[in-house]
């Protein structure tokens, strides 16, 4: 068998896989965060919540109606964007002059509100979802044996953070959005309707959460405490990475999966502590973060 | 409110503020008597973890979504050195609150570095970091916690195992502890932190040391939430990892925005009223968790300044500051 540094290139390549799947997630939840960050100025506590609920929507949909994976990869983004719409017209958008910790503690209690109803509903154990057929199996690549669904996770998760970044640096609406961010006020004198590019892009930064809990539905099973557990990883995540840049949220994601992963193969105690290690040192050395700007 | 009280300190003669905190020593003294005394100590654990956490976001202006970790650390040491070590309550409670005290001065070293939403999201993450701590040390128990803790004879005399003498013994521990708070907010080291959370780079252009004093002031915090963990530690005879899990963190900044955030009995009302509604509907699956998410919503929309802050202008036209 062929080892590296002593370790089984199996096991190493293995985890770093998880890794690199860990890194998709923290990813597409960190640009999302870093998107309505942007524009809102509001940490979006119930981030975690509404990638649950994605999961729990894919799931709704294939035990009551019936309906498929593909077809959840795109309805329940929807889905779950509509309610989240639905918050920022109701509650968030009531918030906006007032200093940015009341987002952050109403969101939270959102977030405390949707995973209680899903527990008080479905319970605390998790729920089975199954690979798609199309997905489902393996391949041996030799140095190590890749299951296909993890493999298109990692694909969807870079196509789809490529995608939202080409579409925030390379197109005209990704221009008002950077605009907006930089300036709201100015950017709605030149006539551009800025209530409503906040509600869209909340909206597109929740159907983010929710497309990586369809993503996350097959690998992870489905259950109630399945984003809370995540988010504050990402909330560490985003914080390494600063949020002053797309690209960097998108790096920071990926890297710290990676580093997650190595941690696991070369000292397995410290797996779970290990980015928020690393977040304690980039605090030390660049306390704005890695691709953050000013403080 | 926040202001400094001159009732207190100067004048000799009853005032109607006076007349309110002799009124709540009272009811405090003959409160075990008529309600379940077990239920009061839990309430006056939370309200001194809820004053430490308002001395934080109501007079820096921080808002510490960890402070989890030292409530629930300093309970696990002190449950441990009271258990283990076999030492008396108060040698076990130092050792509790030593520990939060320096958790809080490193994790504070690093956190104040960044400020608003990010010191948020920075204290929530280093208090995940010391839950897995606490999840994998092989000295916590992981999911059993540490069970069955001796309360012990307080300074080798004092039987605690007597509920009511525990009962006054975590009253009066309340009572110094908010009367030291009561202190340093009205202190010129209180106006310092006031003149930061206001403006802060003005404080700064002053020549205060802001850093310094945000540090000091996480660390004192970090302190009292330990002693709180350390006395609900005994309390209950039990530490386990829901004092440590962010929900926690969670509960004592809700308690503190229901109660009124910078007010001084505004977190131990809002202390009394979670845990009496964590009471009530404890033996109804998430149903907790849904209203207190649905408090910190109202809160937010409808009530920002909370119980107390709502009630003192009322109470102000007669004279008493709240």
């Amino acid at each position: 068998m062929m080892t590296i540094f002593g370790i089984p290139t199996q096991a190493l390549f293995g985890q770093l896989l998880l890794g690199l799947i860990n890194g998709a997630f923290y990813a597409m939840l960190s640009l999302g965060l870093a998107l309505i960050f942007g524009l809102l100025n509001i940490i979006n506590f119930s981030h975690g919540a509404l990638y649950m609920m994605g999961a729990f929507v894919a799931w709704l949909f294939l035990n009551l109606l019936g309906v498929g994976y593909w077809w959840s990869l795109l309805l329940a983004p929807i889905v779950v964007a509509a309610f989240g719409i639905l918050i920022e017209r109701t509650m968030l958008s009531r918030l906006y002059k007032l200093d940015h910790l009341y987002g952050l503690l109403l969101t939270f209690g959102l977030a405390l509100i949707i995973e209680g109803a899903f527990r008080q509903l479905y319970g605390i154990s998790g729920m089975p979802y199954a690979v798609p057929p199309e997905l489902a199996g393996g391949w041996n690549l030799g140095f190590m044996y890749l299951p296909i669904y993890r493999g298109w996770v990692v694909v969807a998760s870079l196509i789809l953070c490529l995608g939202s970044w080409l579409l925030i640096e390379k197109t005209k609406l990704g221009a008002y959005l950077r605009a907006g961010t930089e300036n709201a006020t100015l950017v709605q004198a030149f006539g551009i309707n800025v209530p409503m590019m906040v509600t869209l892009t909340y909206g597109f930064g929740v159907a983010l959460a929710a497309i990586a809990g369809v993503l996350a539905a097959p690998i992870y099973s489905v259950n109630p405490l399945m984003g809370s557990n995540l988010i504050i990883v990402v909330f560490a995540v985003v914080v390494i990475g600063g949020m002053g840049s797309i690209l960097g949220a998108i790096i920071t994601g990926f890297m710290l999966g990676l580093v997650e992963g190595l941690t696991k193969v070369f000292y397995p105690e410290a797996a779970s502590t290990v980015i928020f290690v690393v977040m304690s040192i980039v605090l030390m050395i660049k306390p704005a973060g890695l691709f953050g700007k000013g403080n | 409110m926040t202001s400094a009280n001159p009732a207190i300190a100067q004048s000799g003669g009853l005032t109607p503020q006076r007349i309110l905190v002799f009124g709540l020593l009272a009811l405090g003294l003959i409160a075990p008597f008529g309600v379940y005394p077990i239920f009061l100590m839990k309430g006056f654990c939370f309200a001194l973890f809820a004053a430490a956490f308002n001395l934080l976001l109501g007079y820096v202006g921080l808002l510490s979504f960890g402070h989890a970790m030292f409530f629930g650390f300093s309970a696990y040491v002190t449950a441990h050195a009271a258990k283990e070590w076999g030492l008396t309550p108060e040698i076990a409670i130092l050792l509790g609150v030593a520990t939060a005290t320096v958790l809080g001065a490193v994790t504070g070293w690093l956190a104040i570095r960044r400020s608003g939403i990010y010191f948020a999201m920075v204290t929530l993450a280093f208090s995940q970091m010391m839950y897995f701590v606490a999840v994998q040390a092989p000295f916590t128990h992981g999911e059993d916690g540490i069970q069955g803790v001796p309360r012990g004879h307080l300074l080798g005399l004092i039987d605690l195992n007597d509920t009511l003498t525990m009962y006054y013994f975590v009253f009066a521990v309340l009572v110094a502890s908010l009367l030291f708070l009561h202190r340093i907010v009205n202190s010129p080291f209180g106006q310092v932190l006031k003149a930061i959370r206001d403006n802060e780079p003005r404080a700064i252009s002053l020549g205060y040391e802001v850093d310094r004093y945000k540090l000091l002031a996480f660390t004192l915090s970090a302190a009292l939430a330990g002693l709180a963990g350390s006395v609900k530690s005994l309390v209950f005879q039990l530490a386990s990892l829901t004092d440590v899990h962010w929900h926690a963190s969670g509960e004592v900044v809700l308690m503190t925005l229901l109660g009124g955030v910078g007010t001084v009995f505004g977190p131990s009302a809002g202390a009394f009223l979670v845990v009496a509604i964590q009471d009530y509907f404890s033996g109804i699956g998430s149903w907790v968790t849904i209203i207190q998410g649905a408090i910190f919503v109202v809160c937010v929309l409808l009530f920002r300044s909370g119980i107390v802050g709502v009630m003192a202008p009322m109470l102000k036209r007669r004279g008493i500051q709240a």
